[in-house]
């Protein structure tokens, strides 16, 4: 079978699949950023193939390059956030961070 | 099976295991780098996909951007020297029913979904140029807000870092 949009597609929702499982059940706050990042990029991939598959019309790109620039606004963002928790709380894992306020 | 079907299959495979290696690895640093391998994956897929432009970008940003900042932040909110740099997993067995559960709709979804596709590219040697004309046309409001976006996480993901310690 010759590789086509339903093989990309395929591909895609088994690494968003991977990423919701990390998110759902990792502790520390950094791998629940990594599996973000895999869902991000899994939509990423619907995007430009199906790009690719509407005759080359350029718009899912457009918007995957959008997808790409809040991709990292939100990694530095929470990256920060994550920092400040660990100096506040000395721990990470996110169901250990219960408190609102001190 | 031609020559783009047997490179497709290596990018999958790459993407997908060293994506599992990610969310089941029960070191952080291992999860980090195979991440590494995840990104190239996924740009050698864009690649096969006629997206050179956007592969390039999620080398660059992805790469060189996200990643180092996410081996920053593992590096900075564990104690690398020593040994206890695993990191737990909770509830575990529900999440993997939930996400075969997901996989598995989604995949027959899109699997019977007959999907009206246009086999046949037009020549086009490469989209940059397309691209930028389309952000400064069709997409400039979203394109001048996305640089604001970025202004604005920039300005605060560093008030939010560097808090000083005078209460």
């Amino acid at each position: 079978m010759q590789v086509g949009l339903t093989h990309y597609l395929i591909l895609s929702a088994i690494l968003f699949s991977l990423g919701i499982y990390g998110v759902v059940t990792r502790k520390n706050a950094i791998l629940v950023l990594m599996g973000i990042e895999l869902i991000l990029n899994s939509a990423n991939i619907n995007f430009i193939a199906f790009s690719r598959y509407s005759g080359m019309q350029l718009d899912g790109q457009v918007i995957a390059v959008f997808v790409i620039i809040l991709a990292a606004a939100e990694a530095a963002v929470a990256l920060a956030i994550v920092l400040n928790i660990y100096q506040r709380f000395k721990t990470v894992n996110v169901d250990e961070i219960n408190k609102l306020k001190e | 099976m031609s020559l783009f079907d047997i490179i497709f299959y290596f990018f999958a495979i790459v993407t997908l295991v060293s994506a599992g290696i990610v969310v089941f690895s029960r070191n952080i640093i291992y999860s980090a780098f195979s991440l590494l391998f995840t990104f190239f994956g996924v740009a050698g897929i864009y690649i096969l996909l006629n997206a050179d432009f956007i592969a390039v970008a999620q080398l660059l940003i992805y790469v060189g951007g996200i990643l180092v900042l996410l081996l920053f932040g593992v590096m900075l909110t564990n104690k690398v020297i020593s040994v206890d740099i695993k990191t737990g997993t909770v509830q575990t067995l529900p999440a993997l029913l939930l996400v075969a559960m997901t996989a598995g709709s989604l995949c027959g979804i899109f699997y019977v979904t007959d999907w009206k596709i246009v086999q046949s590219v037009p020549e086009v040697s490469t989209t940059t140029y397309s691209l930028g004309e389309m952000f400064m046309t069709t997409y400039l409001l979203p394109f001048e807000v996305a640089s604001v976006i970025l202004l604005v996480a920039l300005i605060g993901a560093v008030m939010i870092a560097r808090r000083d310690k005078q209460e």
